[in-house]
C-alpha cells in the first residue's frame, strides 16, 4: 500500500512530484504538465501514467468536517506552545498547527510565501519582507510588521534560551520600514535567509507574548486544549487566511513513545494518523486492512565517522577502504527494507534541489578495498567500531561491514553501547564510531553544522579551507544555477576527501488509516514535514 | 492507641524529610542540569549561564534545598523547570488519573485475591488450590509489559472490543468506563492479585494450623464459620500489610502500564521530570509516593491492631 499511497508519483523525486501538485493545484492544465515533463526529460509514456494518477489525486477534492487523533513519537512535561524552544518533532508538529512562518518549505525545501507575500533583498544582505494584508491572530489582531519584529528579534535575548539563537544573531537590524513590511539586515549576505525564517523556530507570535501556556499565532487551528505531556487540542480556524483550509474541524495531537504501542493504537483504530513507523512493523500495517504507510524520502541518514586525526583514518588509503567496503545495496534492502535510497558519500540527498547527480557512484568493491587497505599496512589488528541504538541501524551497518571486512583481512570489533549519553560520550569520539544526522532545511545549514573546518560537529575532522571559502561564497550567491554548481563542487569535495561514509539515506514512515487524504512528501520531516495538519482531510 | 498514631505520624514526617534530601542529593549527582537538558544540542556556554540564572539554578545546592523546603512548608511546591508552570497544577491534572486507575485496580483486585486465597486456604491440598497456586505462580512470573502488550493485540488489535489508549479526559459514560479502563486494570490485577492472594493464603493456613481453631473444629463448628469468625481475624494483620503493599505499588510504580496504554498518570510525570532534570516536579512526586507508602501501612498497622484484642488491650 506504501505504492498506492505514494503513487506512480513515486517515480519521480519527491521534489518533482510536488512541484508537479503544486501546479496542478494552481491549475495547470494537461499541456502544461506534459510541457513541465518533458523539460524534466521524462519519457512522454510514462509522464502520460504520472498524469493520470496525479490528475486522479487533484480531482479528490478535500472535504471538510472530522476529527482524527494523531500521534508523535514523544509526549513530556518539556512540550512547547513557545516557538523558540521547540526541540522535538512533536514541538514542530504541534506548533504547526498554531502558527506560521513568514516563509514556508514545499516538497524540494524552496521556499514559498507563507506570512510574507513576497521578498527581495539587495546583494543577499538586506532584506525587505512584504506582508500578507488580512491576516489575523487567533484573537482577532491584524498582523504587522511590529510582530514581526518582535517575534524574530526575541531570538536573540539570551534569557529567551531559544535554540534559534545562532541562525538569528546574524540579523544585526530588524527594523519595520512600514505597516507590512519588515527590513532584515543581515551581517554577512546569506541567500538562504528565506529558507531560515522557513524553519518553525522563526514562527510569527503576536508582539509583547510572554505567555505560553496556550497559542495566539496566525496558524490553520486554534488551541482549544494545552496539557504539556498529555495532549493538544486544534480547533479548526475559521479566519485563516488560506481559503478553504484547513479541512478538519479538529485535531487531537498525542505522543506515544513505543513504536509498538504506537502501531498497536493505529490498528485497532484508536489514532488515524502517526510518525515513527519502522521499516519492520509496514507489512504489519499493510496487511490490516484499512491502513497504509506513507513514506517520505529525505536527507536523513547515519553515517560512518572515521576520524581523520587518529589512527588509522589519517592513512587515506584506510579511509577509501572502508568507503569501498559498504555493501550499500544490501543495506539499502535487509536494514532499510527498501525503505531508503543508496547513497553516496555526499550528504545531500537526491530530494533537495542541489544534490549533485553527476557525481558517479562508489562501489561496493572487494578488491578496491583490499588494494587501499593493504597499502595502508593496518594489518589485522582488531578495530573497534562503536554504534548504538542512539544512531538508528548503526548496529547492523557495523555488523554488515564486519562480514565483509574478514573478507579482504579487516578485523573489525563491533563495540555496541547504551543509547543514554551516546551523543555526548562516544559520538566522534573514537577512531570508528556511527552519527547521525536529520534533516536539515537548506544545504547551507548542513554543511555549516557538519563540515565547515571550525564546526563543532565536524564530525571526521576534517579540515578544507577551500571548502570553507566555497560555502562562504556559495551562502552569497544568489544566482541559483551558480549555487547548484558550488553545492556540485562541495559534494565532489566531501565524498573525495572526508572521512565520513553514508551509505544510505533513510525514508521517514507514517502509518495511517485510507481515509485520510492529502499527505504529501516535505523532506524536512514524516507527517508531512511535520506540517501535516492543514494539508489532510478525511474521506466520507 | 492516640500515643501510637501520633508516633507514626511524627516518625513518617521525619523520613519524609529525608527522602526529599535522599531525592534531591541523588538528582543533583546525574549529569547535566534543566537548563543543559532544554538547550540540548543547542547549548552554548552564555545560552546555558543565562538560562541558569533565569532559573534560578546558579546558587549552591543546599541553598536551593532549603528554598523548596521553606515553599513546601507554606504550601508552595515551586514551578516547573521545564515549562514554568505550578508544579501544584501539574501534579493536580495527574494525580486524580493516578488515584481512579489505582482505586479501580484495588476495588477489582481486593475482592478477588481474598476470595481466591481464603477458599484455597479452606480446601488446602485440594486439586482447586493446586490449580491456583500454579496459576498464580505462573502469572507473577510473566513481566507486564508482556500482559499489557498480548492484550492489547488480543482485544484492542484484532477482537477490536477495548481501546489500545486510555485517557481519563475522554470518559463520558460507564460504558466507555469499561472500554478505557478494562485493559490497565487487568494489566496490573495481574501484576498484585497473584501476590495478595499467596499472601492471605498462607497468613489463614497459619491460623488454621493453631490449637484454638482445632478446639473450635472439635467443639463442631462448621468450616466455613471458622475460617471467616476464627482465622480470618487473626490473620487480618499480614493480610493488610500484603494489600498495602500491592496497593502502594499503584501509586508509583505503574510507569509501565501508563506508558503501554499512554495513560496521563503521575508516574510518567515523575520519569518525564527526571528525564529534563526537573527538581521541583521530581521532589513532589517522590513526596507523594512516599506518603502515600507510609499511609497505607499506617493503615494496615491499625487494622492489625483493632482486628486483634491482644494489640487493641496492651
Amino acid at each position: 500500500m506504501t505504492k498506492q499511497a505514494t503513487g506512480p508519483l513515486g517515480l519521480l523525486g519527491a521534489a518533482d512530484s510536488t512541484r508537479l501538485f503544486d501546479a496542478m493545484q494552481r491549475g495547470a492544465n494537461r499541456r502544461d504538465v506534459m510541457h513541465m515533463l518533458a523539460a524534466g526529460g521524462m519519457a512522454a509514456a510514462t509522464a502520460g501514467g504520472i498524469l493520470g494518477a496525479a490528475q486522479e489525486a487533484v480531482a479528490q477534492t478535500p472535504r471538510r468536517g472530522g476529527r482524527i487523533r494523531v500521534a508523535g513519537t514523544s509526549t513530556s512535561t518539556a512540550d512547547t506552545l513557545d516557538p523558540a524552544k521547540q526541540s522535538l518533532s512533536t514541538d514542530y508538529a504541534r506548533c504547526n498547527m498554531f502558527y506560521n512562518g513568514l516563509t514556508t518549505l514545499d516538497g524540494s525545501l524552496t521556499p514559498q510565501p507563507a506570512l510574507a507575500a513576497s521578498w527581495e533583498n539587495e546583494g543577499a544582505k538586506v532584506w525587505t519582507f512584504r506582508l500578507r494584508s488580512g491576516v489575523e491572530f487567533h484573537d482577532g489582531k491584524t498582523l504587522t510588521a511590529e510582530d514581526v519584529v518582535y517575534s524574530l528579534n526575541r531570538h536573540k535575548d539570551a534569557a529567551v534560551a531559544s535554540r534559534a539563537r545562532s541562525l538569528a544573531m546574524p540579523m544585526t537590524e530588524i527594523v519595520a520600514t512600514g505597516p507590512n513590511e519588515v527590513r532584515i539586515t543581515l551581517d554577512t549576505p546569506n541567500a538562504d535567509l528565506p529558507v531560515v525564517l522557513g524553519t518553525f523556530h522563526f514562527h510569527i507570535i503576536k508582539a509583547g507574548t510572554t505567555d505560553f501556556t496556550t497559542a495566539n499565532g496566525t496558524g490553520p487551528y486554534r488551541c482549544r486544549e494545552f496539557q504539556p505531556g498529555v495532549r493538544s487540542i486544534a480547533q479548526r480556524n475559521p479566519n485563516y487566511w488560506q481559503e478553504g483550509k484547513p479541512y478538519l474541524d479538529e485535531v487531537e495531537f498525542i505522543g506515544i513513545a513505543d513504536e509498538q504501542a504506537r502501531v498497536n493504537a493505529l490498528l485497532s483504530g484508536d489514532i488515524q494518523l502517526c510518525g515513527g513507523i519502522d521499516p519492520r512493523s509496514v507489512r504489519r500495517i499493510q496487511q490490516t486492512p484499512g491502513h497504509a504507510v506513507f513514506e517520505t524520502k529525505s536527507g536523513y541518514y547515519t553515517d560512518l565517522v572515521i576520524r581523520l586525526d587518529q589512527n588509522p583514518g589519517s592513512n587515506p588509503d584506510f579511509v577509501l577502504a572502508m568507503k569501498h567496503l559498504f555493501d550499500r545495496q544490501q543495506m539499502r534492502t535487509a536494514i532499510l527494507r527498501n525503505y531508503g535510497v543508496v547513497g553516496n558519500d555526499q550528504p545531500i540527498d537526491p530530494t533537495n534541489r542541489f544534490f549533485f547527480p553527476g557525481l558517479p557512484q562508489r562501489p561496493f568493491d572487494l578488491d578496491r578495498a583490499r588494494f587501499h587497505f593493504q597499502r595502508s599496512g593496518v594489518g589485522g589488528t582488531a578495530l573497534p567500531v562503536v554504534c548504538s541504538p542512539a544512531a538508528p541501524n548503526s548496529i547492523d551497518m557495523a555488523q554488515v561491514m564486519q562480514q565483509t571486512g574478514q573478507r579482504i583481512g579487516l578485523n573489525l570489533e563491533v563495540r555496541r553501547v547504551p543509547a543514554d549519553g551516546y551523543w555526548s560520550n562516544h559520538w566522534f569520539k573514537h577512531p570508528l564510531s556511527f552519527g547521525s544526522v536529520n534533516p536539515r532545511p537548506s544545504a547551507d545549514i548542513l554543511m555549516t553544522l557538519f563540515f565547515r573546518s571550525d564546526a563543532a560537529w565536524n564530525e571526521s575532522a576534517w579540515r578544507n579551507p577551500q571548502f570553507d571559502q566555497l560555502l562562504m561564497a556559495a551562502r552569497a550567491e544568489t544566482d541559483e544555477a551558480k549555487r547548484r554548481q558550488t553545492y556540485a563542487d562541495m559534494q565532489v569535495m566531501i565524498h573525495n576527501e572526508s572521512g565520513i561514509g553514508i551509505p544510505v539515506f533513510q525514508s521517514l514512515l507514517d502509518g495511517h488509516t485510507t481515509r485520510l487524504k492529502g499527505l504529501g512528501a516535505i523532506p524536512l520531516g514524516g507527517l508531512m514535514g511535520y506540517d501535516f495538519a492543514q494539508h489532510v482531510w478525511l474521506e466520507s | 492507641m492516640l500515643k501510637l498514631v501520633a508516633s507514626r505520624l511524627a516518625l513518617g514526617i521525619l523520613s519524609l524529610l529525608l527522602v526529599s534530601a535522599a531525592v534531591f542529593a541523588i538528582t543533583s549527582l546525574l549529569p547535566g542540569d534543566a537548563a543543559e537538558e532544554l538547550l540540548g544540542q543547542y547549548a552554548t556556554r552564555e545560552t546555558v549561564e543565562a538560562l541558569r540564572a533565569s532559573l534560578g539554578l546558579d546558587q549552591p545546592a543546599p541553598l536551593r534545598y532549603l528554598h523548596w523546603l521553606g515553599g513546601l512548608l507554606t504550601g508552595d511546591f515551586g514551578r516547573s523547570l521545564a515549562n514554568n508552570v505550578p508544579v501544584a497544577q501539574l501534579i493536580g491534572a495527574r494525580l486524580p488519573n493516578s488515584l481512579m486507575l489505582a482505586g479501580a485496580t484495588a476495588v477489582v483486585s481486593v475482592p478477588l485475591a481474598l476470595a481466591i486465597g481464603i477458599t484455597a486456604a479452606m480446601w488446602r491440598g485440594s486439586l482447586y488450590d493446586r490449580a491456583v497456586s500454579v496459576l498464580t505462580l505462573s502469572i507473577v512470573s510473566v513481566p507486564e509489559f508482556l500482559v499489557a502488550t498480548a492484550s492489547v493485540l488480543v482485544f484492542a488489535v484484532h477482537l477490536r472490543w477495548l481501546s489500545a489508549l486510555s485517557a481519563a479526559s475522554d470518559i463520558t459514560s460507564l460504558a466507555q468506563f469499561f472500554r478505557l479502563f478494562a485493559l490497565p486494570v487487568a494489566t496490573l490485577c495481574c501484576v498484585i492479585v497473584a501476590q495478595m492472594i499467596r499472601l492471605s493464603r498462607a497468613a489463614i493456613i497459619d491460623q488454621l494450623r493453631a490449637p484454638y481453631v482445632e478446639m473450635a473444629v472439635l467443639k463442631g463448628v462448621g468450616p466455613l464459620r471458622v475460617v471467616l469468625r476464627h482465622a480470618l481475624p487473626n490473620a487480618i494483620g499480614p493480610i493488610a500489610n500484603a494489600i498495602a503493599l500491592s496497593l502502594s505499588y499503584l501509586i508509583g510504580g505503574v510507569i509501565i502500564v501508563e506508558t503501554i496504554f499512554n495513560y496521563p498518570g503521575i508516574a510518567k510525570l515523575m520519569v518525564d521530570g527526571v528525564s529534563t532534570r526537573d527538581l521541583p516536579l521530581v521532589q513532589a512526586c517522590a513526596m507523594i509516593f512516599c506518603a502515600g507508602y507510609l499511609l497505607l501501612v499506617t493503615v494496615a498497622d491499625l487494622c492489625a491492631i483493632l482486628s486483634n484484642p491482644r494489640l487493641r488491650h496492651p
